[in-house]
């Protein structure tokens, strides 16, 4: 089982990856950032059925992170929403030479 | 027994992180996300992390979720006169760059006796102590003696968060 | 005041004699200060004309080319300055040559002032040579120019680059005297250089004007030429003698160089392609009737009396080498006699009084040539020396004349060749000292006894003969042919241009006629002083058989061989390579008789043709120059045009030059090296370009290209 775990979290990690890669909305980009986080999560958890309680102390931590991550990150998306207008990705391309 | 049930929630998970993914509208792909987020608790539960599976439940889907779909809601999302998934060559190459990362993941994670041994001595540590403490006293006892200060720094850094998230939301004075 | 420079003079001379019999040099270094000093203070004043005038221009008045006379800055101190500085040089000069006159010098005197290079193999001082050679082309540069300068005072008074004039002249003096000073072959190159350029500087001094301005380049461009073989026969002797001052290298040459041999034949013959370009030769003398545009003070001196002779001097001074290469002295004196006979010809024919004075300069120094080519360099030096007094004399006269002509076509614009000789004619009534100076260098020039032309011309005809023994006698006996023949045309085409010049009726007009006068007293008398040099200059060097003949009155007249003893200590060395070579000279001409009735045959056969040529020119009908047009058809016709050297030359080496360059510049340095600058201009464009492509500013572009390299190290780390 712990590899099908540890094959599960791979999937996830990708189909978040892609999802950052493919969506306009800056939210659901978000969103997919977090599916990864997960991913990571059930992998972690899947490892300390072999390491050790360390792992799933671990997965405490990344749930913790994530959510002030969640948290701030909202509040500068919607501090951009209030000049732009829209949160579509490629609005914000003040980076472009 | 639990194979089955395993297999049967990571193919729920799968699914909603498609439906993240793919999903047209914002809070469908929140909704997916959620549906995700409880397979993977249950999933925790058929790994013997009963505690990560609630703080999962309560914390991620229960408050980040939300989060997320107040925000949504705030923003009044999901009416764009554009397609929110990024379609063309582009989106062909990122589907082929990520299987290609999911490939050899897999390639690499597959294999070895090892991994397949539910049951090795820090698996039975973990039942003992579980056995012992409880659940939660066995989460609890390496967090608050081993893992003290990272405890503690992240009680101040969701403060710093609260802080910073309290000021980037704030309407500025004009 | 003279009375007074005369008592520092004999003060100054008896010095040397109290107590020491060895020459001790006076002031040497100031003799080429001096000049120096001069060149920077009139260059000083002409700057300060300069911006005078410009300034005038830019507050919005005329371009203001008045004559510089009404302001005393650039015109009172330039006066003083520029032949003061001359005058005191040449002082300097006479204390030393009376020093040296009292002193048996063997070796010469050496004044090291500072060092020059020194790298590891090649070491050359700032060192002045004072020997006879020396003194004697010192005091020869200073004398004659500072008359010329005297001249210029008048000739140039109404010429606004007044200042600039006087500052070049000096600077010219300057580097030829660094030229005949100079101890060593570089330093006597820097004054070859600096003549030059000079040259180049006075050439084109009216620089507005296109062709003078171009005729200027010419010179330059052409004396560059002969100063690449000089260059190349300094490299060929610091490698067969690791040194390159006249002493060392003059001393070692016998021990060192095969008599004959393959280096120093090659070093003679790279020193005369050098000679060839600075004393116009052929086959590079086509600058110097160009040259003529410069002011006629300027062709005096520079092309007559002092520039062109440094050719002659450098191989007179390096006897020694030529004395070792037969066939670079055969060489030498070939190229003198041929020139002299071609330079006459084109001389028959040419209309402007200076391009006959410049052809007949020509032809002169190739006499020079064939003297210092055929071993007699004391003869070579000897009509340097008359050449400069007769032809000085011969181009300030025609000054004097082409400005009273200037004068007169000014006063009624008429728009015609101020020296053209077609205009003039019959000019002996406005001009008379002027004519009668100006015949007595035309009888000096055509070797006419007792004038100073005769004794040298004749030494230097005599000795082409004599030298017919050895290996090539049968060329010299040909150069004595055709410097007789030479000889004879000078002669004739000096005549014709005094006839044509100062006889028979005047063809400028009336009105103008009103307008002719003699030149003012700072031009005339300086003619003067050089046409009583002329009589008596050749007196000095008469070899004994002759004066003991009736050519020398008995022995009577106040004649001497001094020149030839004088030089004796310099040449005497080559002389000896000649005796144990080739054996003595020859005691009679090619086809008999001796020295004397040689002497005498030339000089009837010369007053013969100057006779014949005055009633052959009398009976010429002229007419001014816009009626007669240009000679059409025949012998007269080519001679006209020079040979068509000119084209010639344009056409084989100009013209593919030009068009080389001109494939150099359009497609070597335009198409291809610039074309490969800008492509790699491009090039950084291009990938600059191509990097911006990466740059769209969303957060997707940039999380693939961090997956792409997720996937890239996994790739790696994977397999």
């Amino acid at each position: 089982m712990i590899t099908s775990s540890l094959i599960l979290s791979a999937i996830l990690f990708v189909l978040g990856t892609f999802g950052v890669l493919v969506r306009r909305n800056a939210i659901i980009i978000f969103l997919c950032i977090e599916l990864q986080l997960n991913a990571v999560n059930v992998a972690f958890v899947a490892l300390s059925r072999l390491v050790g309680i360390d792992g799933q102390i671990f997965v405490f931590f990344v749930m913790t992170v994530a959510a002030a991550e969640a948290a701030v990150g909202l509040a500068i998306i919607i501090s951009i929403f209030r000049h732009y207008e829209t949160v579509d990705v490629d609005n914000f391309n003040l980076l472009k030479w | 027994m639990v194979e089955i049930l395993f297999y049967v929630f990571a193919a729920v998970a799968v699914g909603g992180a498609f439906g993240v993914v793919l999903s047209r509208s914002p809070v469908g792909s929140l909704l997916a996300m959620v549906a995700t987020l409880a397979s993977l608790a249950v999933i925790f539960i058929l790994l013997e992390a009963h505690f990560l599976a609630a703080v999962q439940v309560i914390v991620y889907a229960g408050a980040i979720m939300v989060l997320f779909l107040f925000v949504i809601m705030l923003l009044n999302l999901g009416h764009d006169y554009r397609r929110d998934v990024k379609g063309g060559v582009f989106a062909l190459i990122s589907f082929g760059v990520a299987g290609g990362i999911a490939g050899a993941l897999i390639r690499q994670l597959r294999g070895g006796a090892a991994l397949d041994a539910f049951t090795s001595p820090a698996a039975q540590a973990i039942d003992a102590a579980q056995a012992e403490q409880g659940v939660v006293g066995a989460f609890a006892q390496p967090l608050f003696t081993t893992y003290v200060v990272p405890f503690e720094i992240t009680g101040i850094l969701l403060l710093v968060a609260i802080v910073g998230a309290i000021v980037l939301a704030k309407r500025h004075a004009v | 005041m003279l009375a007074s420079f005369a008592v520092l003079l004999t003060q100054a001379g008896q010095e040397a004699h109290a107590g020491t019999s060895t020459f001790v040099p006076f002031l040497p270094g100031w003799v080429i200060l001096l000049p120096l000093l001069g060149f920077v203070a009139n260059g000083v004043l002409a700057l300060i004309h300069g911006r005078t005038s410009a300034d005038a221009v830019r507050a919005g008045g005329e371009l203001e080319l008045s004559p510089a006379g009404s302001r005393p800055l650039t015109h009172t101190l330039p006066t003083w300055i520029g032949p003061g500085v001359v005058l005191l040089a040449f002082l300097i000069v006479l204390v030393n040559f009376t020093r040296m006159l009292g002193v048996e010098l063997h070796e010469p005197v050496i004044r090291t002032y500072w060092t020059w290079i020194d790298t590891g193999a090649f070491r050359a001082d700032a060192a002045l040579q004072l020997d006879q050679l020396s003194m004697v082309m010192m005091l020869i540069v200073t004398g004659v120019s500072f008359l010329i300068h005297v001249f210029s005072i008048g000739y140039m008074g109404d010429d606004p680059g007044y200042a600039r004039y006087f500052s070049y002249l000096n600077l010219f003096v300057f580097f030829m005297l660094v030229l005949v000073m100079a101890a060593s072959f570089p330093l006597m190159f820097v004054g070859w250089e600096g003549v030059g350029l000079c040259s180049y500087l006075l050439i084109g001094f009216w620089f507005s004007d296109r062709e003078k301005s171009d005729a200027g380049k010419k010179a330059f461009i052409v004396n560059r030429i002969g100063d690449f073989g000089f260059l190349i026969a300094m490299f060929l002797l610091f490698a067969a003698f690791g040194t390159l001052d006249f002493t060392t290298v003059f001393a070692q040459a016998p021990e060192r160089l095969a008599y004959g041999g393959t280096i120093i034949t090659a070093v003679t013959l790279f020193l005369l392609l050098g000679a060839t370009g600075k004393s116009a030769q052929i086959p590079l003398y086509v600058w110097l009737p160009d040259a003529m545009a410069g002011p006629t003070p300027v062709s005096a001196l520079i092309h007559a009396a002092t520039m062109v002779t440094a050719g002659v001097y450098m191989v007179a001074r390096s006897s020694v080498l030529f004395a070792l290469s037969p066939v670079g002295s055969v060489a030498v004196a070939g190229i003198g006699a041929l020139t002299a006979l071609f330079a006459a010809t084109i001389a028959l024919a040419q209309y402007d009084i200076k391009k006959v004075l410049a052809y007949s300069t020509v032809s002169q120094l190739g006499y020079m040539f064939l003297g210092v080519g055929a071993g007699a360099y004391a003869a070579g030096i000897f009509h340097l020396m008359t050449h400069a007094f007769f032809k000085a004399l011969l181009f300030l006269g025609s000054g004097a004349v082409i400005h009273s002509m200037h004068h007169a076509l000014h006063h009624t614009h008429k728009d015609w060749d101020a020296q053209d000789m077609r205009n003039m004619g019959g000019l002996k009534k406005f001009l008379p000292l002027t004519w009668v100076t100006m015949w007595v260098a035309t009888l000096a020039i055509s070797g006419i006894w007792p004038f100073a032309g005769f004794f040298s011309k004749d030494e230097i005809i005599w000795s082409a003969g004599a030298a017919a023994v050895g290996p090539f006698a049968g060329l010299y006996r040909l150069y004595w042919i055709l410097a007789l023949a030479a000889a004879l045309l000078t002669a004739f085409y000096m005549t014709r241009l005094m006839v044509m010049t100062f006889h028979g009726g005047n063809r400028t007009g009336r009105e103008e006629a009103r307008h002719l006068h003699e030149a003012p007293r700072t031009m005339t008398v300086p003619l003067a002083a050089l046409a009583i040099l002329s009589v008596f200059g050749g007196w000095i060097n008469v070899p004994d058989r002759i004066r003991e003949s009736f050519l020398g009155g008995g022995g009577t007249l106040p004649m001497s061989g001094w020149l030839h003893h004088w030089l004796e200590p310099v040449t005497a060395a080559a002389h000896e390579i000649q005796l144990s070579h080739v054996g003595p000279v020859a005691e009679q001409a090619p086809f008999g008789g001796g020295e004397v009735l040689w002497g005498a045959i030339s000089t009837l056969l010369a007053l013969g043709v100057v006779v014949i040529a005055v009633m052959v020119v009398k009976g010429w009908k002229l007419v001014p120059a816009t009626e007669a047009g240009e000679p059409e058809s025949g012998l007269r016709k080519i001679l006209y045009h020079k040979w068509y050297v000119d084209e010639l030359y344009d056409r084989v080496v100009v013209r593919p030059l030009v068009r080389a360059s001109r494939i150099c510049w359009k497609v070597i340095d335009s198409a291809v090296i610039d074309g490969l600058v800008n492509a790699t201009g491009y090039l950084a464009r291009g990938v600059g370009w191509f990097g911006s492509l990466f740059q769209t500013g969303t957060v997707n572009t940039y999380a693939f290209i961090l997956t792409l390299g997720v996937l890239v190290i996994l790739g790696v780390v994977a397999f």
